[in-house]
């Protein structure tokens, strides 16, 4: 491989996930795109901010690459080899890990906190029982905990605490790629700084890529190296998140960006221009799914598929720049 | 000017196993006709509960006690359950933070909307109907009338929580508390709904109590703020005082610790507040938030002071203002 880019850490072709839905008892199935072909890219190192309104299916996209659903279509690769379809579970989650949204659900309260970090290790079956405890007081100090929390319960400590602990789970397994839920949106906004500081941090010093999936804009902007937007299961623009925040292309990317409420007084509450109507996904717009709410919509954009626009400044799926 | 909620030390003890939880430790503000006044705060500082107080739907254990609780010139202290009832959906309402728990999942949109015209009102069913769908338009959604058939788990956050300010807005209430109505919603839905209540409030002319944690939506729709800290206001005024210039160590940590697009340098360390917020069982001594001040010093562990700069600015340090400001400077370069 000398003189060779190395290849993505980890690489999406084509996903695709449909699930079929049944809307009522006697109605046959149809099916829903929650991922209708996504291709994404993404190097060591890189924080790449994944944005869109509930329902995009960025969560549906989180869950194919924890390894919890397989897609439908497409190939997930890391480090340029593809995972095998069928399922190699262990094998994903040794190199990705999740950290989710709400540390009040996503720990198991009638487990120890030291039971609760040192399960992977127990499942991957590394190291011994004598290493264990090693290991997670080597993780703890990491994420800034005491030690002596190894025999307390999630109860016992406080909301950010617990998304630490969950970081730390999520750590112990050495991983390359985190895959970062909401992480802070469940936490007060004093300690969301002070989780978003240690996140950082940790990137740099464990060389970790992160996946971050948040509503929360200023965060993403704070953070992400780049920053893809969903709308419908596909991704609408990508690019740097310089780029994107300084430049934004697609519409909805910009009527996003206008609905950030930064703490500026004075401005008043914006009017992003959107409409209430998020699509019905199970019979998704014609053309550009994007066009019902769109304050461009002109002409193709009911009737053609957006075109795919690939130049310096990142991608995008947009009748205008076509 | 003619408040429409006049609020003066208001307490709330909760009685826990080891003694009583102070979770409100004596507050006062106002609300005028019109006006919005945004309490901020994190989790446990006792802003729901001031709420909560307000409507009279603390559960009976509590122990609430105020010096005034005035709302359009009468008190709600002394007011017997049956008067609080009356005066409850229909001249004074509120929009709770979850509205796929606030909701009854047993019955229709419908039914819950029309409820409290019909109830407070005796309006008719057809009226109730007849409200009921222009409100729906009002908040923004389409084909109102075959929605009122339907059920909450038919529709999605963003449209329950639609369904939330149309029905608190069915009697025309003088006072709307909205407790952190746009937590669960995405930026998009957010903005509409703040923009609508804004509207929807200059329409009606109604006063407006929100609370949040959000910084970004105070600083877009307060008049007034006041930010809480483990039961008390620590820092009063209107929305550009506090944001231009804090005074209280606590306040101006909360706004240091959020990245500002344009402002705070990408990727740069964000400020952040050590500490946790202490319990609030038992007495109390001194400033609460001396633990994870920087500035503390022996002073705050006795004294407490608040100091009014003027009518509705103030703020609670042992600190001068010159003081404060200083502090603030440091805060920022740190």
């Amino acid at each position: 491989m000398t003189g060779q880019t190395p290849p993505p850490v980890l690489e999406m072709r084509d996903v695709t996930k449909t699930y079929m839905i049944r809307r009522g008892i006697f109605s046959p199935k149809q099916p829903l795109r929650a991922v209708n072909g996504v291709s994404l890219k993404i190097d060591r190192g890189d924080v790449l901010g994944l944005v869109g309104e509930s329902g995009c299916g960025k969560s549906t996209l989180a869950k194919i690459l924890l390894g919890l659903e397989m897609p439908t279509d497409g190939e997930i690769m890391i480090d340029g080899k593809p995972v095998d379809r069928d399922g190699d579970r262990k094998a994903i989650a040794r190199r990705i890990q999740p950290i989710f949204q709400d540390p009040y659900s996503s720990l198991n309260p009638r487990k120890t906190i030291g039971s609760i970090v040192s399960l992977p290790l127990r499942v991957h079956k590394v190291g011994d029982p004598l290493t264990w405890r090693k290991s997670v007081e080597d993780i703890l100090d990491i994420v800034g905990l005491p030690r002596r929390v190894y025999d307390s319960y999630p109860n016992q400590l406080s909301g950010g605490q617990r998304q630490r602990v969950a970081i730390a789970r999520a750590l112990i397994m050495k991983p390359e790629i985190v895959i970062c839920d909401e992480p802070t949106s469940a936490l007060d906004v004093s300690v969301q700084s002070q989780i978003l500081n240690l996140l950082m941090d940790l990137r740099e010093e464990l060389n970790l890529t992160y996946v971050l999936i948040s509503h929360n804009l200023a965060v993403v902007e704070h953070i992400a190296t780049k920053v893809a937007v969903m709308y419908l299961g596909r991704i609408v623009e990508e690019t740097g998140t310089e780029a994107l925040f300084d430049k934004a292309r697609h519409p909805y990317t910009k009527a996003l960006l206008s609905s950030v409420l930064t703490p500026e007084p004075g401005l008043g509450v914006p009017d992003s221009g959107l409409g209430i109507a998020f699509p019905n996904p199970i019979n998704p717009p014609s053309g550009c799914t994007f066009h019902p709410r769109c304050a461009k919509a002109f002409g193709p954009c009911s009737v053609d598929k957006p075109p795919v626009i690939m130049d310096a400044d990142g991608r995008v799926e947009c009748h205008l720049y076509a | 000017m003619s408040a429409v909620l006049e609020v003066s030390g208001l307490t709330v003890d909760i009685p826990v196993p080891s003694g009583d939880l102070h979770a409100v430790r004596g507050i006062d503000f106002s609300v005028d006709k019109g006006e919005t006044l945004c309490i901020v705060g994190e989790s446990g500082c006792g802003k729901s509960l001031t709420s909560l107080s307000i409507m009279g739907l603390l559960p009976k254990r509590a122990k609430v006690s105020a010096d005034r609780m005035h709302f359009v010139g009468t008190d709600l202290l002394g007011m017997k359950e049956r008067e609080l009832a009356a005066i409850r959906g229909n001249r004074m309402a509120m929009i709770f933070q979850e509205p796929m728990t606030s909701l009854n999942p047993a019955y229709t949109i419908g039914n819950q909307l029309m409820e409290p015209l019909i109830r407070h009102k005796n309006a008719s069913d057809k009226e109730a109907r007849d409200r009921a769908i222009y409100l729906l338009e009002r908040v923004g959604i389409t084909a109102a009338a075959s929605r009122l058939s339907q059920y909450p788990h038919q529709l999605s956050g963003g449209l329950r929580q639609r369904v939330m300010i149309a029905m608190a807005l069915m009697c025309d209430p003088e006072l709307i508390i909205a407790d952190e109505p746009t937590t669960a919603l995405d930026v998009t839905i957010q903005a509409q709904i703040l923009h609508l209540l804004a509207e929807l409030r200059k329409e009606f002319n109604s006063a407006l109590i929100l609370i949040t944690h959000d910084l970004g939506v105070v600083a877009r729709v307060a008049d007034k703020v006041a930010v809480m800290y483990a039961g008390k206001i620590v820092e009063a005024g209107t929305v550009d005082e506090i944001f231009n210039q804090p005074l209280h160590p606590y306040t101006q940590g909360l706004i240091n610790c959020i990245p500002v697009p344009g402002k705070t340098a990408r990727g740069s360390r964000l400020g952040s507040i050590p500490g946790i917020v202490p319990t609030l069982i038992g007495d109390i001594k001194g400033c609460s938030f001396r633990n994870r001040c920087a500035f503390a010093h022996g002073e705050c562990d006795t004294k407490d002071p608040f100091h009014t700069l003027s009518p509705g600015r103030g703020y609670r340090c042992t600190l001068d203002v010159p003081a404060c400001e200083a502090n603030a400077k440091e805060l920022v370069s740190a």
